[in-house]
Parts: structure tokens; C-alpha cells; sequence
């Protein structure tokens, strides 16, 4: 497959393989533009870019800005709190507004579960979701996956694990999907409270002991535990969390020597991971970052670097 | 459009050949031939100057540095095309500051590939020199481009095209003129 045929990415739940084999395959060449000294290819010059945040992000924005300058395309950022969001202008013409002004790809981050989707069907620009309420973070699966390539060379067949939040989490739901077709095994590990009520739907494995999870695991990927759930009553206490569904290096001692270790931030240490661990050899929280910026500077290029089909 | 067959201007000795002329031209034209380093242009130009390299290092006994350089981000017809086209590695283990570099493609025609190359590498350094050898010569050049290097010259007119067959990625080594079909 050489090209990506449609016009936005929104989950990875409606990609296939290839799709996604392609924008791998794609950010490992873009990856050498960001080892550069002149970090810069004219690719999109003269394209548009409009990354529109309603929630706050500081890793996802600044990989997106970056991606985007990389390939010398405009862009202009607007946060949520200062736009014309809080004058009560919906979305749909907010976007159709900047829309008009020649933006051909919007990025945007939503609290609210399928407003990407609902985006990608109002306007004609390319609609990327950096994150939409609990739905989807495609990106961010797709550079778990980059990583996960780098390090292991493959994904069939590997054994992932992924602890914390299930239930509220965008990250562990593209990261489900996406490793599932790209022929990983997928295992969650949670508190039930914290499990979706349709979790039959992903056909992974749930397995509530970490310590059994992680023992045959090439990866385990920790989720970020948003402190407000505890208020919401669905875990006693943060320091009860850490000690059953911690990664430290007693909760990972039966591992493999080769497990990698991932978070995809902001990481709380000595909650859903301790400070050892994310610090250490095994952790790729960082490679994780820059992968992030070679994925989503493919995702441009494939989006907008060609002609669209009429 | 359907393509037949009209005349085959090299086969593999005439390849092997030109290739030996234009190692020995660049050795003539380079006085510190350890200052040269070639630049193949994916996808043909990379097994023509690995084979380049191959007769330079018989003729002066030392390795010249060998890099890999992908254009298509680098093409002014992105926007113009219908096939997208699909972007692969570039990889220039070396520094370019203060080399002459020497870039390998098989076929010369409208200019615009080098072009698209040749602002490729100024992006990864300031190279003292930019030398352009080339298996063919085709002519209907639209940028001021020449090559430092031919192969061989091979007119031809613009609804023709020149097909370069190298056993690296088709398995033999040829070079044919095709034309459209007639009724």
C-alpha cells in the first residue's frame, strides 16, 4: 500500500494493518529528518494547519507544532480556554470559520468521546484526533507501536501489557485496537472498577494479578491514574493503587530481562509507576516522545502531502 | 498508453563500461580523491553508485563514502500528482561539509529530480561541490542542469521513455527506448 486513502484519522479501531503498517513505515524515514542538524524538509510549504486544544496537553501540542515545522507547513494554535469556545460558538462553526481562512487539516483535542468524529463530518478539512474525551488517541497508539517496533522489531506475536485505567482511557483503547491487528497479544490489568463495561468488545485478555500479567510480557505500558477518580470512589487510596498496580521493581521482578517498559505521560511517580523503574534502562518514556514526533510528521505527509481523490 | 519496445542503447557491457569511463573521469577531475563522496538518488541512482564506488576503490585502493539520499519530500510535483508518492530513508552516514559530492542517477530528463536532490543535501550540510554523474542523457532539460558525468546520450522525444533495468532491483542490466504504441 503506497498511499493513505482517506481524510482523517480518527481512531484506530476503523484502520487496517496496512494503513497502519504504511505510517509506521513512513515515520521511520521521518525519524532521520529529526536527527538532522537543519531539522527541516519543505514538504507542506504553503499548507495550513489549525491545532485546536480544548484540553489541556503540553507533550501531544508540542510533538504536533513541532511535526508541523518540521515539514514547513503554517500552523496556528488556539487553546480552548481563550477562544471563542467559552463566547458559546459550537465547534462546528468555529472550525467552519478557520476553515475559510485556508486550513486544510485541523488537529484537535476534545473532552467530549466522538466530537472528532463528529468534526471530520462537518468540514472538508482533514481532522486528525489528538484525543477525544474516552474514546480514541490514534497518535499516541501509533507511537507506542513506533517504539515497540524500534525496540522489539516486531509486533506479532509479542505479549502487551497494559495496566491502570482502563476503563477512562483513550490511550489504552487506540493501543487495544491497534496492537490487536497489528498481531499482538493484549493483556489488561486493572481494578474491576476501573474495567469498561464492554470490555469483551476489544477481545483482550484481562487478568487482574500484575504480578501474573507481566510475567510472560515483552511490554507493559502503565496508564496515567487521574487523581479524581479516587474521589469518584472507584479506589480507596492512591498509596493502595500504587502497591497492587504499581510497576516497580518488585511488581516486575518475574518479568523478562527485556521488558519494556512505557508510559505515555505525564507520569505521576510513585503512583502508577516508580521513579526506579521510569528512570531506568528498560523505560522508553522518552523514546516514546520523539517517536511521537516522527509519527504524527507521517501523518501529515500522508494526509496532505499529495492530491485527494475527487 | 500502451509502451513498445524501440531500441536498446546499452546492455550490460555498455553499462559496465560507462560506469568504469566515469569512475576514472571523477578521479581526473578530483585532485584529493578522498574528498569525493557519492550520493545515490533511490531508487536506481543507489545501485549505480554502489557500483561506482566498487571501480573507484579497484582503481585508487581506498573507500570512497557511499550515502543514500530519497527526494520525495523534497519534489515540487506533490501537489500535482494523483499517486502519492511513498517516502523512504535517507541515509548519509558522513559529513558533506567541505566534500565533493558526486550524485548518481540513472536518468537525466526534465532536471527537476536533481533539482529536488540537490536542495536535499544542502539541507544536510555545505558540500564544497555538487557533481552530477548520470547512466543516461536524455535531453528536454527545464531547469538550468547539467550533468558533470555521462554515460551516454540518448535523444529521444518527449513521448518516449527511457527504461533503465539494473540486476540489483530487475535482475539483468539494460537500457531501452520505449515507445507509445502506434495503431
Amino acid at each position: 500500500m503506497q498511499t493513505l486513502r482517506r481524510k482523517d484519522i480518527l481512531g484506530l479501531e476503523e484502520m487496517s494493518a496496512e494503513e497502519i503498517t504504511l505510517i509506521l513505515e513512513t515515520a521511520r524515514s521521518m525519524r532521520e529528518i529529526i536527527q538532522r542538524k537543519i531539522k527541516k524538509v519543505p514538504t507542506l510549504r504553503g499548507r495550513t494547519v489549525l491545532n485546536l486544544f480544548y484540553e489541556p496537553s503540553t507533550r501531544t501540542k508540542a510533538s504536533f507544532e513541532l511535526a508541523q515545522k518540521y515539514m514547513s507547513a503554517d500552523s496556528v494554535s488556539v487553546a480552548g480556554t481563550s477562544s471563542s469556545l467559552v463566547k458559546g460558538e459550537t465547534l462546528k462553526d468555529t472550525v467552519r470559520n478557520v476553515e475559510v481562512m485556508g486550513i486544510e487539516c485541523v488537529i484537535m483535542r476534545h473532552p467530549v468521546s466522538g466530537s472528532a468524529n463528529y468534526l471530520a463530518r462537518n468540514v472538508e478539512a482533514s481532522v486528525i484526533n489528538a484525543g477525544d474525551g474516552m474514546h480514541e488517541h490514534p497518535t499516541q497508539g501509533l507511537l507506542d507501536m513506533f517504539t515497540i517496533l524500534d525496540k522489539k522489531g516486531r509486533l506479532e506475536e509479542l505479549k502487551v501489557v497494559i495496566v491502570g485505567d482502563i476503563r477512562h482511557s483513550r490511550v489504552a483503547r487506540s493501543n487495544m485496537w491497534g496492537l490487536q491487528k497489528m498481531g499482538a497479544e493484549v493483556v489488561v490489568s486493572a481494578p474491576p472498577t476501573l474495567m469498561p463495561p464492554d470490555m469483551e468488545a476489544f477481545g483482550v485478555k484481562y487478568c487482574p494479578d500484575l504480578e501474573e500479567a507481566v510475567e510472560e510480557a515483552d511490554v507493559v505500558m502503565a496508564l496515567r491514574l487521574q487523581k479524581e477518580r479516587q474521589e469518584g470512589g472507584l479506589f480507596p487510596t492512591l498509596r493502595e493503587y500504587a502497591e497492587i498496580y504499581g510497576l516497580t521493581s518488585w511488581s516486575v521482578a518475574k518479568a523478562k530481562d527485556d521488558l519494556l517498559i512505557m508510559h505515555p505521560g505525564p507520569i505521576n511517580r510513585g503512583v502508577e509507576i516508580s521513579s526506579e523503574l521510569a528512570d531506568g534502562p528498560r523505560s522508553v518514556v522518552l523514546e516514546q516522545v520523539t517517536g511521537g514526533v516522527a509519527v504524527r510528521m507521517a501523518l501529515l505527509y500522508l494526509l496532505m502531502g499529495g492530491v485527494k481523490d475527487e | 498508453m500502451a509502451l513498445t519496445h524501440k531500441a536498446t542503447v546499452m546492455d550490460e557491457k555498455g553499462i559496465m563500461q560507462a560506469l568504469r569511463r566515469i569512475a576514472h573521469e571523477i578521479i581526473e577531475q578530483n585532485k584529493k580523491i578522498e574528498d569525493v563522496v557519492l550520493v545515490g538518488i533511490r531508487s536506481r541512482g543507489v545501485p549505480l553508485a554502489n557500483r561506482l564506488q566498487t571501480y573507484l576503490n579497484e582503481i585508487e585502493g581506498s573507500a570512497i563514502p557511499l550515502g543514500i539520499l530519497d527526494i520525495t519530500l523534497y519534489r515540487d510535483d506533490l501537489t500535482e500528482r494523483q499517486e502519492q508518492p511513498e517516502v523512504h530513508i535517507t541515509d548519509v552516514p558522513f559529513e558533506l561539509d567541505k566534500k565533493h559530492v558526486v550524485l548518481v542517477d540513472d536518468v537525466l530528463y526534465t532536471g527537476r529530480t536533481i533539482r529536488a536532490a540537490m536542495d536535499a543535501l544542502i539541507d544536510l550540510g555545505r558540500p564544497a561541490t555538487i557533481q552530477l554523474a548520470v547512466l543516461t542523457d536524455r535531453g528536454h532539460r527545464e531547469l538550468p542542469i547539467r550533468a558533470d558525468y555521462v554515460g551516454k546520450n540518448v535523444p529521444t522525444s518527449r513521448s518516449e521513455r527511457v527504461e533503465v533495468k539494473l540486476k540489483e532491483i530487475d535482475g539483468s542490466d539494460q537500457v531501452d527506448i520505449l515507445e507509445q504504441a502506434k495503431d
